[in-house]
């Protein structure tokens, strides 16, 4: 429906309608813009500005304090970014190695758990339950209680693997395992929001189509594989979109189990650690700067990507 | 439809197996909090063992937590509160007229890396002798917030039909008497979804207060570290802190699971 902006005509008797001062007429005209400007205003004022002033910065020498004195170097940051093998490229492949594999496990993951509480069960409650609680968890305190879990002498994990007669590994202490299990942590966090996510989409959908393929005797992969995929597969945009997001920006669970500097080998030094490592660490601002441009521009990027691909798939 | 046995029972081995895995680290990290520091060292101590208080007494007693938790509390409520001030207004108007780039510009900011907006906040707010104090930390949980609520609201209110609407209008009463005395009634479980929904997001989140609170106005996901040395952790007291932050957000989101699942999937449908 359109909205109502020609004026309503009021009759004379119609007594109990409130005086309209200057004020509220002005309001009432303009509330489109009244009610949108202060959180709009809000958040370009946070953002505005500091991507503005991180877009100058990258173009400086700053370091030391955020106070101090800097030269303008042109694109002298980007060109030593873009040519750093040591930190900054192996921290952009950790990322998107990261957010694939989270993402790939998650969303697969996720459809089975969904498909398994698609149609009604007893106990139904319990497990909704089970499901939530990871998700509100604070994702610090997930980080510390899986480096408990996960410590190579008194951990509950290499004690598990001790029953079934397998040696200790080392996990997060471990220069090639602390990756895959910073990722194991993060889709047992973040699992079940896809899971969420997809249920609501299946609730959604029609019985019929899948009565139709069950009565031309359409097996249980072919119908999920040709009915419920193909019409469940803007939710499953919707999921990797909100999932893809924070898996690129992921920085409590990597922070709280590894420290900064994302480990002593930078074992899991995604773009994120890295640039709050070059910040608040190192105080290289200018280079931190330039590194976080790099970062928004591949996440302005990716999300057009995926939004175009989106509108793809509704044609 | 209805489904086939084999199916149902490879369902509820499935599903006790999905259960298991989520609850059992939590039950672990809770165990842990009630033991001493040599019973968790202590393998075969892993699941009978004299429980003791002691971690939550480091805690409460010694590590100032009962003083974060009241900060966490209040810059959560804080943010919450004004963030619904400003975001469901804003939520309705661009739902109802229809502003789709105004709402992308709020929405940027679920999407902008945090770190990346902290070191000018830093250098602004530390000129304006504010880094320490509760103020920044509102404002910078509201920029977590507010996206957030606004997202939220927008689904709500485009699911709201604006005839009752006309009606109060050709009533007597103005836009925003409408709005005042018609919408904003009807849509309490919209506002009660979203203001949860950024109540925990609020109270977990961690990068933001990490930089720009001080000693005295650390929120809780900050004060865990200080059960982490650089030599040896205190696995007993760090473990009663990761209890002391995650029990409380879970028993909330128990009893208004409703809420929670229908924010967290807002928008999720309508693809």
């Amino acid at each position: 429906m359109s909205a109502v902006t020609t004026p309503v005509t009021r009759s004379p008797e119609a007594g109990t309608a409130p005086a309209e001062s200057a004020w509220s007429r002005w309001a009432n005209a303009h509330r489109k813009w009244l009610f949108a400007a202060p959180a709009m205003a809000f958040v370009a004022v946070l953002i505005i500005f500091p991507v503005a002033w991180t877009g100058y910065l990258s173009l400086t020498d700053a370091e030391g304090s955020v106070r101090a004195e800097s030269e303008f170097i042109g694109f002298q940051n980007y060109l030593d970014v873009l040519s750093d093998t040591d930190r900054f490229w192996p921290a952009v492949w950790r990322t998107a190695l990261f957010t694939f594999v989270v993402l790939l496990v998650e969303v697969v993951l996720g459809m089975a758990i969904a498909l398994l509480l698609w149609r009604p069960f007893r106990g139904e409650r319990w497990v909704r339950v089970a499901i939530l609680l990871p998700l509100v968890a604070t994702p610090v305190a997930v980080g510390m209680m899986w480096r408990l879990i996960f410590d190579p002498n008194i951990g509950m994990a290499n004690q598990v693997l001790s029953w079934v007669g397998i040696g200790p590994q080392p996990w997060l202490s471990g220069q090639n395992s602390a990756l895959p299990t910073t990722m194991f942590i993060d889709i047992w966090q973040w699992t079940p929001m896809v899971v969420l996510i997809l249920l609501a989409g299946l609730t959604s959908l029609s019985d019929e189509p899948q009565e139709a393929a069950l009565i031309d005797g359409a097996s249980i992969w072919q119908r999920f594989r040709h009915v419920t995929l193909p019409l469940l597969m803007p939710t499953v945009i919707v999921a990797i979109l909100l999932r893809g997001i924070d898996a690129l920006k992921t920085f409590d669970i990597l922070y709280a189990t590894k420290g900064r500097g994302g480990g002593s080998f930078h074992e899991v030094e995604t773009l994120n650690v890295y640039a709050y490592g070059l910040s608040f660490d190192y105080n290289d601002y200018g280079v931190s700067s330039t590194v976080l441009i790099i970062f928004f521009l591949i996440i302005i990027g990716v999300m057009w990507a995926l939004t175009y691909r989106k509108k793809g798939l509704e044609r | 439809m209805k489904p086939s046995r084999p199916f149902k029972v490879f369902r509820a081995v499935a599903l006790v197996l999905v259960v298991f895995s989520l609850i059992a680290p939590l039950l672990w990290m809770v165990a842990a909090s009630f033991k001493t520091n040599v019973d968790i060292y202590d393998t075969g101590k892993a699941l009978v063992f004299t429980p003791t208080l002691d971690n939550y007494d480091t805690v409460l007693q010694q590590a100032n937590y009962v003083q974060f938790i009241g900060n966490s509390l209040w810059v959560a409520l804080a943010a919450t509160v004004f963030s619904l001030i400003l975001g469901v207004p804003a939520a309705y108007s661009m739902s109802r007229f229809n502003m789709k780039k105004s709402a992308l510009v709020v929405l940027m900011a679920r999407v902008i890396p945090g770190v990346s907006l902290l070191v000018p906040w830093y250098y602004v707010f530390s000129n304006l002798q504010m880094v320490g104090g509760y103020t920044v930390l509102i404002l910078s949980h509201m920029f977590v917030s507010l996206p957030l609520i606004v997202y939220i609201m927008m689904g709500y209110f485009d699911g709201l039909p604006g005839e009752l609407e006309e009606a109060a209008l050709v009533d007597g009463l103005t836009h925003i008497g409408a709005f005042r005395r018609i919408t904003l009634p009807l849509s309490v479980p919209g506002v009660a979804t979203a203001g949860i929904l950024s109540f925990i997001f609020s109270w977990n989140n961690f990068m933001f207060a990490l930089v720009l609170s001080g000693a005295d106005t650390k929120t809780l996901p900050v004060a865990i570290f200080d059960f982490v040395g650089y030599a040896s952790i205190d696995w007993g007291g760090l473990m009663a802190a990761a209890t002391v932050v995650t029990v409380p957000i879970m028993l909330i989101a128990l009893f208004v699971q409703k809420y929670i699942v229908s924010g967290l999937t807002a928008g999720a449908t309508k693809g």
